[in-house]
């Protein structure tokens, strides 16, 4: 590693850590209705909003009422991203004349950004116009990740509160995190991608005779706007087909650490969040402490594995060193190995390499982040949900260890809610053992994979795992556009989001009704080290029993076999 | 039912009218009058005003006179851009890198740097590292009957060296400095 690798390390750490405790508080006042400086602008906007839908801010509602609100706008973005993706044939700003998706692409495609996946079966520049790109899958790259914000300050508010039968407005929840949390870091992100390169237009694709006299056609459009929010909004779906790699998309090292940091500065930033929701910073402190741990761990093993030769290239005639195959010059290893680690980690999905010629056990990296449920930082909300899901687990086996009833925060955890605690445990499982299995037997389904041995097999789980964590990246040589796999993944990626939306939502309402208990001596304290230390080992057995035999089908014996 | 209904189609279309076309247009606003050539494709064009390409764009370049590109698994298309995705287990992978190899071979400067044999993520990789170009130097000074020292001297200016990456050399615009100097003979 060279003094830019340890520079480009640092550089990231610096910026999503740094400003974390001061966005999350930012973001507990923009939740909570409070005055921010961004009051002036946006205030107005937001009242207009609420206006127009005939929304009284004022009213809360319950768990029920929350839930059916979130599915009722799901369901509208679904059917509009759905509609405009088959019709985009038949509507303006198309320049290329790009005819509607099969009706199963597009489906797929409706499903992966309403959840927040942003999996792309298409290529952005050969089959989706810019007013699909805009009215279609930019607002769900706003509206997914506001969606999974909601969830998560509904989630704070049950913990939070005492004998309340309330968790807050969805409409209003949504709404803010969409003008307040996204919009503002979007026009700064969006702005500085432009400036190092990416382009922002609404111009034509331009026509170019290269140096030595061949026609070339520059794919253009207004990328930098969109891009900025599928990475704030842990997205990651790419405006053109090879996502960030592409270098209209990340043009620069500058532009590659800040959209890098982008991914987790906003879930970073919710750890604190939750911390003034509970009125105890020292959560917060413990939970990152665990997820930083997890990404370290993770990172270390990633990066001692990339800057391997491949054993399969010793040739006096080829130079040995890290591969290179899949990976931009601009980059080099480790900020390639940084993006695949952060993307995996938080619910991202866009790649700057090409994680299907990463060596074994750097592709296992990316599998086990995304397998023990995308809590290492997480999607916009979606992340924290799930680490606290792991946080009550984790302080239940402590209650059965130390034979007392497990509480969280002066709140008892009861039948009702370890039984919706187990239910999110069987998210995981069910997408990627159940629906890879299936695709693993199929004859059909299998004639996806491109590449041979027990990469092949790798190649279907990271699809299925990618999908169910609502991750969205993928072993790109895998042929997903096919009826079977966009139903298939389709199914995974609802079962992904709704089956932690739902229980979480639930759980939010049982813990609210609760009296709060007064933290006895004898209580087990859930900050310091010894508790980080629980949660750590709490995800990393969950995750790691489940799918343990499936990685050593995959990555482990490819990484054995090939002679490390 | 309505109670639901009309919040969420309303909101749907408040946040599509604010998120998905006021915002990208104020940002293309701003980025058309702050940052006019890269908003526009960082375009290349030469003395009549022809567009040639993009800086950050690769091209294929062949024969001895001219530097050659990072290699490209989609052979340089841009709609659709892609890689090789082959596994590194992939024999294909092998056969295809010691292929390149005993081509690009040359025994007095010792192993063909790995990023002239393989394929990058986005097979437009505009780059490529100083030891790749330095590999190809004295060929093209050879094809152009150019001093080395001339030729180090053009590398230079088209080599980035930013604090947190890898030195890189456009090979684009190395290539078009090249030829302001010394034109290739068609």
């Amino acid at each position: 590693m060279h003094s830019y690798d340890y520079a480009v390390l640092l550089a990231f750490f610096a910026l999503v850590l740094i400003p974390a405790p001061w966005l999350g508080r930012f973001y507990y006042k923009v939740m909570e209705g409070q005055r921010t400086w961004l009051s002036p602008v946006l205030g107005p906007v937001e009242r207009g909003c609420y206006r127009l839908s005939g929304v009284n801010a004022e009213t809360e509602q319950n768990w029920k009422q929350y839930t059916l609100a979130l599915l009722a706008f799901n369901l509208a973005g679904f059917v509009l991203v759905f509609a405009v993706l088959l019709l985009q044939g038949y509507l303006p700003l198309n320049p290329t004349h790009l005819p509607g998706q099969e009706w199963s692409l597009a489906l797929n495609t409706a499903v992966s950004f309403v959840t927040n996946t942003n999996w792309q079966a298409y290529s952005g520049e050969a089959s989706v116009s810019y007013l699909s790109q805009m009215i279609g899958l930019t607002v769900q790259n706003f509206v997914s990740a506001a969606t999974g914000l909601a969830v998560l300050v509904a989630l704070c508010r049950g913990i939070a509160r005492r004998s309340a039968s309330t968790l807050g407005n969805f409409w209003v929840d949504m709404t803010r995190a969409t003008l307040y949390g996204l919009l503002p870091l979007c026009v700064l992100l969006a702005l500085f991608l432009v400036w190092q390169g990416v382009p922002q237009t609404f111009g034509d694709y331009v026509h170019a005779v290269t140096l030595q006299g061949v026609d070339q056609t520059l794919p253009l459009g207004p990328a930098a706007s969109q891009i900025a929010i599928k990475q704030l909004g842990t997205n990651g779906g790419g405006f053109f087909g090879v996502n960030s790699a592409h270098p209209f998309e990340n043009p620069t090292a500058w532009s590659n650490l800040f959209e890098m940091a982008s991914i987790i500065l906003i879930p970073a930033a919710l750890v604190f969040t939750f911390g003034h929701y509970v009125k105890d910073l020292r959560q917060s402190r413990s939970i990152i402490a665990c997820m930083l741990a997890l990404f370290l761990i993770g990172g270390g093993a990633a990066l001692w594995s990339e800057y391997q030769a491949n054993p399969g290239l010793n040739n006096p005639q080829v130079e040995q060193t890290a591969p290179l195959e899949g990976k931009e010059s601009r980059f080099g290893t480790t900020a390639s190995v940084l993006w695949t680690v952060t993307t995996t980690a938080a619910s991202n999905g866009s790649v700057n390499n090409m994680h299907d010629s990463l060596n074994p056990i750097t592709g296992m990296v990316a599998l086990v982040n995304m397998m023990v449920g995308e809590v290492i930082f997480g999607g916009v909300g979606a992340g924290l949900y799930g680490m606290l899901l792991n946080v009550l687990i984790a302080v239940f086996l402590a209650g059965l260890m130390i034979g007392r009833t497990p509480e969280y925060l002066g709140k008892k955890l009861q039948a009702r809610e370890v039984q919706l605690l187990v239910a999110t445990l069987l998210v995981m499982p069910v997408g990627v053992l159940v629906l890879g299995a299936l695709a693993a037997s199929l004859p059909g389904p299998v004639a996806s994979v491109t590449n041979p041995g027990a990469h092949g097999f790798s190649q279907v789980l990271y699809a299925y795992t990618s999908a169910s964590a609502n991750n969205g990246s993928a072993f790109a040589g895998f042929g997903a556009n096919t009826t079977f796999h966009n139903l298939m993944l389709g199914l995974g990626m609802l079962i992904g989001r709704f089956g932690y939306i739902l229980p979480v939502l639930a759980l939010a309402g049982s813990l609210a009704m609760k009296k709060s208990a007064p933290l006895g001596e004898n209580s087990f304290p859930t900050h310091g080290p010894l508790f980080a230390t629980l949660l750590v080992v709490t995800i990393l057995l969950i995750g790691g029993l489940t799918f343990l035999p499936a990685l050593a089908l995959g990555p482990i014996t490819e990484h054995l076999s090939l002679g490390f | 039912m309505t109670t639901y209904l009309r919040p969420a189609t309303s909101l749907i279309l408040l946040m599509t009218l604010i998120t998905g076309a006021v915002y990208p247009l104020v940002v293309t606003g701003v980025a058309q009058v702050a940052f006019p050539e890269q908003a526009n494709g960082s375009l290349l064009r030469d003395d009549q005003g022809q567009v040639r390409g993009s800086l950050l764009i690769a091209q294929a370049f062949k024969g001895d006179a001219w530097f050659h590109s990072r290699p490209s698994a989609a052979d340089f298309a841009t709609v659709a851009s892609g890689a090789s995705n082959l596994a590194p287990s992939n024999p294909a992978l092998a056969q295809r890198i010691n292929d390149s190899a005993a081509q690009q071979y040359l025994e007095a400067q010792g192993a063909v740097p790995l990023d002239l044999l393989t394929t990058s993520g986005s097979g437009l990789d505009p780059h490529l590292s100083p030891a790749a170009i330095a590999y190809q130097l004295p060929r093209v000074a050879a094809a152009r009957q150019l001093a080395t020292e001339a030729l180090q001297a053009l590398v230079e200016q088209s080599t980035l060296q930013p604090l947190i990456g890898p030195p890189v050399v456009n090979v684009l615009a190395l290539n078009a400095a090249l030829e302001r100097l010394a034109p290739a003979s068609k």
